[in-house]
Order: structure tokens, then C-alpha cells, then sequence
């Protein structure tokens, strides 16, 4: 039941007994304000995926809510607030993470009325439409896809939704985009898939979500990455837990993504630990 | 003739001593009155009046000199210097800024959540008066880039000026410690901060929005003094109604020519959230009646995906206090592709520049430039490398356009390495000072150079990119930071004293006592002779220096220096706890060339009072 992690702290609610009931906990650093992932309210598919995973090791979940934004990690992991970060790339830079539980993909989202169908980068409409991208917030951050855009000269024509939003109190901030499809402001979208899948379900315009074929110009471009959870360098007990419970549960977590729309990509066979 | 002139100064500050500090006027002389500066190189004019024995704006002078001509602590006896009083504010975050010096009273602007502290030095260990708490929104915590730091305050009509994180100016009674009025000038829920320190310029005070990760529109605010109501607004890009640009502006260069340029060199509505954040230092020349200031880069786009110019961010500009309207504009870094942010302070002085009298604006530069302008015009009349830097080669004085090497521009998919300097730049904001008795300017550098090696898969908002993994490490050399003397007229370096471990990221302070002040960032204060640069005195203090040093005359006429000791900011964030340094690309690079900082200083929270 106890993790040996070091990192893990025991919370003892002792009020004045002597007999200590004290409930191990999986500290987990979440988004207040990041759907589909998580939100305070924790309706988030991370947020699910947490519960099901402490109850389980017969943890509670303990939250350190903070925006995902440049300073995250630097925040909550890093500094020891938390120890575990649902959803990250695998083999993102500085943490370890889990084998992947999906595979998504960068995607195109237009109406479905508007006919386009388009998923290749090669297209030549997309040097014409009103392309809606969202933007990351810094100069060096830039989804790869767009980058592909930018190389075969289509500049003028990308229209930025700041992926935090335009204003702090903003709920769903990463939706702006996908309403902007709604809306007819861009005539596609370039997002991130979860984000895509999850946002057009609510549509009230049937919108199309189409995964983008690799850039035939860079076929080494990345347009799909491998997700999984993330934990501090030398939280090794901790990983394997998580690992351990990511492949025993592997059927919730699928029906868990499906159920919110995450377009999946098949992950490659090889599942060891540490991959 | 040097030492004569030191010894008369000195005899004359003897006599003066009990009438000067027997009376207001007296104190209003030491308020810094004086042009003609005792021992000034020939020809050298300073145009604003110099801090003589208080300190009343962040520069010390209008001018940003940061230049006192108190030389009772000078190169004979400096060695004598020890601890006079020392007082904490219990925030162990970065302190960058400077104290003031009023009324025989230091105010002491915190870190957030940016207290204002009177001290009174008239009592011995120079104790708390009152303090005054502005209790900002929390939530500019989170919104802050580069630690939650305040560069300092300035005094007015009997008001202490200066911003709480959260975009509010705020003005307080200086005797009493309360409000007097407050005002919101930007808002924390665009992701706008406000750290700068605000200057006051007869009954307007000029201040600037700080910039973040929601893609900020920067912009030079200006308010009344007395009612704190704003009067108008400078953006930094848009049309040229929003960058107030008139029929009374003339750029230099045709480059800066032609309307609204701050849209036309953007792809379209881009400049909308273009950045040219304003968080450095303005001047302000009572001769000209002109404010200077520069713009930060170009905002959250990714190069590639802003095509143009981008102005007006990288831009020094010169405006019109009382309007707004622009003078001249002169944009430094085109289309910046290294997060050049030319916020640097801008030093105002007249000498001889090739035997002819010219008012010159001096702007040691992010970029590794020390750029000479006139400050009339915007004309480049020089531009020499202050540190080894590749990006560019020159500057073309005729066309003012760096000579940019192409291999150093870096895109998506194909990384530069070896670019000098790195984005932390040959200077950060920390400010330099200028000695009229030297000709030099005394610049805080650093010389870090940076990898692009290519992509690391990271994370924001729940999106997956590549990131341009930075690393950064010291240019040639093998030294990280140096103080570097850098001799005005003719251009090139005098001497430096050089850092290997740490850029050097305190300000510089420099005096009639023939010192130079400065502070490195494991916490050593140190005074070097202005002339020779020989290290003349230095203590440890009890944390890493990202302060400005301030010299003033106490009401017993002893002069006095100070400085803050307490690490933090951008680079110095590599020293706070929540930063771990297995990580060299963290806080956006930096601690790869920081990661022994934690084993040479820990964050500090504390103001230094020194005298003999």
C-alpha cells in the first residue's frame, strides 16, 4: 500500500487521538483550468485517470493545482509540490516518464458543411483559407505542424488563438480555436488531437476532425506523440507503480479516452518498462 | 591634477558641512543641484543634476548616469569601509533595483508583494519607521516571468512612486506611509506584470507594462502626479494614433521611415499582440525636454511566423513628456529572432565626439553593442562590441542595419550553435553608470553564448511541441561575466575585471571618490578604482547581488553606500529553491550556464548600509 518513495508524504489527521489514521496519497500537479485534461473540479479524463489509479493503490489523490504554462514543472514537480504529472510526452526532457497509454495526433478540424476534407499538408487550398492555429505562448514554442506551414510559405493567412487564452478568467481557454472553426473566423484548425476530439464532440456545428498525413517535405517531422505519465528523475518506485497500474488497466483507460473523444493513434507494440 | 582636484572638493565640502546641513536649502543642494562636476574630463556636460547626497529616482539622475560626486569615500580610504546597518525584508526573492535616499529616509521597495519600507537613518541601526503594504493580486505571482522582482520607486511632491506586480502605480505619503492614490495601468488577467521602476518628470510619471505568455501589447504609460489619472498611452506596435507617431517625428533612417510601420511590418493583425514590452529604464533630458526609453522583442509569435520588421519592438525611442508624441524612433534589433529585448537604460551626456560637441545618448545594448547615438536625432554615430558576440558582424552607420550573420538566425529544423550573445544577452537590464572623471562607462556584462541543438519534445497547456533545446555556457574566454570600463570617446574596452563562474548582474555605481561599485552574483560587493579597475575593497555579503549600488550623505554628514544582497531574477532564478538544476534547460536555458550557482549562493533578503 505505502509507496517507498521518499517523495511520498504521509498525511496523519491526528486530532488529539493517539492512534493515527493516515491515508497514503498520490500527489498529482494538474491544470485548474485545462479540459479535457483536468479542472478544479476534476472532470478531466486525467483527473479520472488519477482516481482510478490512487483507488487502486488505495491512495488518495491530492491535487497541486497551477496553470500549465512555461514555469509548470519548474513549479510543482521540480520543486517537490507534487510528484506526478498525468499526461506528458514520452521522453519529454528533465522527468521520467511512464510507457505511453495513447498516441495522439496534431489534426485538422473544419464544418463539416464547408466540404473540405483536407488532411494533407501538401494541399494546395490551405495557402488560401483562413488557417487557425494556437499559438504557444513563446517565440521558441511552436507546434510542428505549423512549422511545416510556415516552410512551404503559408504565413499571412494562420490566424493565432493564444493557447491560455485571451484573458486569465477565460474557462476552456484552448477551445477558443475550435469555436473559431464553429464560427466561420478560420476555415480550419490545426490542434493538438485531444483538444480537437474533445471540443468538437460539444459542437453544435458538426465538425470534422481528420489526423494530419506526415510532412512529405520532413517525413521525420513529428505530427503524433506518445503520452504518458511523467514523474521526477529518480522517483523509480513511483514509475513502476504507475506502470504497473497503466498496462493492468489498459481497457478503462481506452474506454476512458474514447469516452472523451481523444482521437487515438495505435501505439507501437514494444511496451517494456523505461521505454 | 587629479588628486588636487579631489583634495579641493574635499576642503570644500568640509566648509560647507555644518551650513549645508543645517537647513532645507541645504538639503535641497544635496539634492543634487549641480551641473558643473568637479574633476570632469574637458568638454564632458552631464545635462540632469546628479545624486549629491540623497537619491530620489532610480538612476540616481534623470541622465541614468548613476553618477555621485560625494568622494568622501574614495580610493585612499575605501579599504576603511564597513557595515553601518543591515535590514531584511523576509522575502528571499530576487531584489533587483535600488533604494531611495529622501529627507535623511531610505524607502525600500520588497519583492512581491512589493511592501514600501522607511528606515530612518537619523537613529542609530537606522530603523524601521512604518511600513506600507499595497497587497497586490496574488495572481501576478503566477503571471510573472522572471522571479517576482521590483526595480525601485521614485520620489515626487512628497510622494514615493512605483508599481506593484499586478499593474498598479502606486503613490504613498512619505512621511506618513499611506496611499495616496492608486491606479491600474495594466491588468494581470492579460498577463501583464509591472516591475519597472517609474520616473517623474514634473507632474507626470512615465512607467511601462511588462510582458507574457498571453502575448502582451507593450506600451509606455503616463499619469498625472497629483491625481494619478492616466494622461496617455504609447503602445510599442499598431497604427501610428496608438505609438503616437506625428507629423513631429523624424527617424533617422529610412528603414524607420514612413506610417505606420508598426503594422505595416507585420503580417496582418499581428501586431496586435506584438510585444515591445517596456520594463527597463527611461531618461529624461531637461535640456531637450525629450524622454528616452527602449521596447522589448517581438512578442510570442515564432520568427518565421512574423515576416517584417516587427517594429517597433528592439527600439530605443525618444518622446515629448507632456504629449506623448514621438521625437525620433531608432529600431535596433530588425525582425529580432534571439529575444534581443533592447530595454537597456539609455545614458544621456554631452562631450566631444570627433572634435565636435554632440549630445549623446550611450546604450550599451542587449545585443553586445555599445551604441552611441545622437540623441537629437537617432543618428548611430557608433557601434562597437562590447563583449565577443557573433550574431552580427557591425552596424552600418549609414543605413543603421546590423550586418547580421545568417548561419546565427536560427528557424524551426535548423539550429544555429555558437550564438554570442546568448538571449540573456552581452547586458541584461542591470544598469551601467557613467564617470564625467573618467569618460568611461562601467558596463555589467556577460559573456554567455548558446546552442541550439536542436528539438526537445516538451509540454504546455496540454500540447505537445518540439522546443528549441538552448544551452547556454560562456563565450570565449572561458570567463562568464565581467565589469567591463568601457572608454566613451575612444570606443573600445579600458579594462575589466573579469568573473569566470557568473555573469556579472548587479548594477554599477560610480563616484567623485574615483570608485566604481558593483556586486557579483555569489555576493561579493566590491569597489575597484575607476580609473585603473584594481579591485580596492570587497565584502561577502550574505547573498548573491542583483541590486544597483546607491551612494548618500547621512544627516551626520558621513556618506554612505548601500546595496541589496539577495538573489533572484532570471538568471538568478537558477538559485532558488523550487529550480532544480539537473535540468539545463530550464528557466528557459538559463540554468545550464547557472547550474553551480546553488553551490555558491542561496537567496538572501537584505539591504546593506555601508560607511566608515
Amino acid at each position: 500500500m505505502y509507496s517507498a518513495s521518499k517523495r511520498l508524504t504521509v498525511f496523519c489527521l491526528c486530532l488529539g487521538s493517539l492512534a493515527c489514521n493516515a491515508a497514503p496519497v498520490l500527489r498529482v500537479c494538474a491544470d485548474p483550468n485545462n479540459l479535457p485534461y483536468s479542472d478544479l473540479q476534476e472532470k478531466g479524463f486525467e483527473n479520472r485517470l488519477a482516481t482510478m489509479i490512487a483507488g487502486d493503490l488505495g491512495m488518495q489523490v491530492v491535487y497541486t493545482w497551477f496553470p500549465q504554462r512555461g514555469s509548470f514543472f519548474r513549479k510543482t514537480l521540480d520543486a517537490g509540490k507534487c510528484d506526478v504529472v498525468m499526461g506528458v510526452p514520452s521522453g519529454m526532457r528533465g522527468i521520467d516518464t511512464t510507457a505511453p497509454y495513447y498516441r495522439s495526433g496534431y489534426v485538422f478540424v473544419s464544418r463539416r458543411d464547408r466540404n473540405l476534407n483536407i488532411a494533407s499538408l501538401d494541399d494546395p487550398r490551405l495557402h488560401q483559407l483562413r488557417i487557425g492555429i494556437h499559438n504557444l505562448g513563446d517565440t521558441d514554442r511552436e507546434a510542428p505542424p505549423v512549422h511545416a506551414l510556415t516552410s512551404r510559405g503559408i504565413v499571412s493567412n494562420l490566424v493565432g488563438y493564444n493557447i491560455f487564452g485571451s484573458n486569465l478568467d477565460e474557462t476552456d481557454p484552448s477551445s477558443d480555436l475550435i469555436k473559431a472553426v464553429e464560427k466561420g473566423e478560420v476555415d480550419l484548425a490545426l490542434v493538438w488531437g485531444p483538444i480537437a476530439g474533445y471540443f468538437a464532440r460539444s459542437s453544435p456545428v458538426p465538425l470534422v476532425v481528420l489526423p494530419i498525413e506526415g510532412d512529405s517535405s520532413d517525413p521525420t517531422l513529428p505530427l503524433s506523440f506518445d503520452i504518458a505519465a511523467g514523474v521526477r528523475k529518480e522517483d523509480d518506485m513511483l514509475k513502476q507503480q504507475l506502470d504497473v497500474e497503466l498496462q493492468r488497466r489498459r481497457t478503462e483507460i481506452q474506454q476512458l479516452l474514447v469516452s472523451y473523444g481523444i482521437p487515438q493513434l495505435s501505439l507501437p507494440q514494444a511496451r517494456t518498462a523505461g521505454y | 591634477m587629479h588628486r588636487a582636484n579631489r583634495y579641493f572638493v574635499t576642503l570644500v565640502s568640509a566648509a560647507l558641512l555644518p551650513a549645508v546641513f543645517g537647513t532645507k536649502a541645504a538639503r535641497a543642494q544635496a539634492n543634487g543641484s549641480t551641473n558643473n562636476i568637479p574633476g570632469a574630463l574637458p568638454g564632458i556636460h552631464l545635462v540632469s543634476p546628479v545624486a549629491a547626497g540623497q537619491w530620489t529616482m532610480p538612476a540616481g539622475d534623470y541622465a541614468n548616469t548613476r553618477y555621485s560626486p560625494l568622494d568622501k569615500i574614495n580610493t585612499g580610504n575605501v579599504q576603511n569601509l564597513h557595515i553601518a546597518a543591515t535590514m531584511s525584508t523576509g522575502i528571499p526573492h530576487g531584489h533587483e533595483g535600488q533604494p531611495l535616499v529622501v529627507n535623511n529616509t531610505i524607502y525600500m521597495v520588497t519583492p512581491f508583494p512589493n511592501n514600501l519600507i522607511a528606515y530612518d537613518i537619523t537613529k542609530p541601526g537606522m530603523p524601521q519607521k512604518w511600513i506600507f503594504h499595497p497587497e497586490p493580486d496574488n495572481r501576478a505571482v503566477g503571471v510573472a516571468c522572471c522571479d517576482v522582482v521590483n526595480r525601485g520607486a521614485s520620489y515626487a511632491d512628497g510622494k514615493i512612486i512605483y508599481n506593484t506586480l499586478d499593474d498598479h502605480t502606486v503613490a504613498v505619503d512619505a512621511n506618513t506611509g499611506h496611499r495616496v492614490w492608486e491606479t491600474q495601468v495594466g491588468d494581470v488577467k492579460l498577463g501583464e506584470t509591472t516591475t519597472m521602476a517609474p520616473i517623474v518628470v514634473r507632474n507626470m510619471i512615465f512607467t511601462g507594462i511588462s510582458g507574457g505568455e498571453l502575448g502582451v501589447r507593450g506600451r509606455l504609460v503616463a499619469l498625472d502626479l497629483k491625481s494619478g489619472k492616466i494622461s496617455w498611452i504609447a503602445y510599442s506596435t499598431g497604427p501610428d494614433q496608438d505609438t503616437r507617431i506625428g507629423s513631429g517625428f523624424k527617424a533617422f533612417y529610412p528603414k524607420d521611415q514612413g506610417s505606420d510601420q508598426g503594422t505595416k511590418s507585420w503580417t496582418p493583425d499581428q501586431w496586435k499582440v506584438g510585444g515591445g514590452a517596456v520594463w527597463g529604464w527611461i531618461s529624461y533630458d531637461p535640456e531637450l525636454n525629450l524622454i528616452y526609453y527602449g521596447t522589448g522583442n517581438a512578442g510570442v509569435w515564432n520568427a518565421d511566423m512574423r515576416p517584417g520588421d516587427n517594429r517597433w519592438s528592439c527600439t530605443i525611442w525618444a518622446r515629448d513628456p507632456e504629449t506623448g508624441m514621438a521625437k525620433w524612433a531608432y529600431q535596433v534589433v530588425p525582425h529580432d529572432s534571439w529575444d534581443y529585448d533592447e530595454i537597456m537604460e539609455n545614458v544621456l551626456l554631452d562631450m566631444p565626439w570627433k572634435g565636435q560637441m554632440r549630445k549623446l545618448l550611450l546604450h550599451p545594448g542587449r545585443t553586445g553593442f555599445v551604441f552611441v547615438l545622437d540623441r537629437e536625432t537617432g543618428e548611430v554615430l557608433s557601434a562597437e562590441k562590447f563583449e565577443p558576440i557573433n550574431w552580427a558582424n557591425s552596424y552600418n552607420l549609414q543605413t543603421g542595419q546590423p550586418d547580421i550573420n545568417k548561419d546565427k538566425r536560427t528557424h524551426f529544423g535548423r539550429y544555429a550553435t555558437h550564438i554570442c550573445p546568448s538571449s540573456t544577452g552581452a547586458k541584461d537590464f542591470i544598469p551601467s553608470a557613467f564617470s564625467p572623471r573618467t569618460g568611461m562607462l562601467y558596463i555589467p556584462a556577460h559573456n554567455t553564448c548558446m546552442d541550439y541543438e536542436g528539438v526537445a519534445v516538451n509540454y504546455i497547456a496540454g500540447t505537445p511541441y518540439l522546443g528549441a533545446s538552448v544551452r547556454m555556457y560562456p563565450g570565449e574566454g572561458g570567463y562568464q561575466g565581467e565589469l567591463v570600463a568601457w572608454d566613451v570617446a575612444k570606443a573600445k574596452k579600458a579594462w575589466s575585471i573579469k568573473e569566470r563562474e557568473l555573469p556579472v548582474y548587479s548594477g554599477v555605481l560610480a563616484t567623485g571618490g574615483d570608485l566604481v561599485f558593483y556586486g557579483t552574483m555569489d555576493g561579493w560587493f566590491r569597489a575597484a578604482d575607476a580609473h585603473s579597475g584594481k579591485v580596492l575593497w570587497q565584502v561577502k555579503t550574505a547573498s548573491g547581488i542583483v541590486g544597483d549600488p546607491i551612494t548618500f550623505l547621512g544627516p551626520d554628514g558621513k556618506q554612505y553606500v548601500a546595496i541589496y544582497s539577495g538573489v533572484g531574477g532570471w538568471m538568478g532564478a537558477a538559485a532558488l529553491p523550487d529550480v532544480s538544476t539537473d535540468d539545463p534547460y530550464a528557466a528557459l536555458g538559463v540554468v545550464g550556464t547557472m547550474k553551480q550557482i546553488k553551490g555558491m549562493t542561496q537567496p538572501g533578503d537584505l539591504l546593506y548600509v555601508f560607511s566608515f
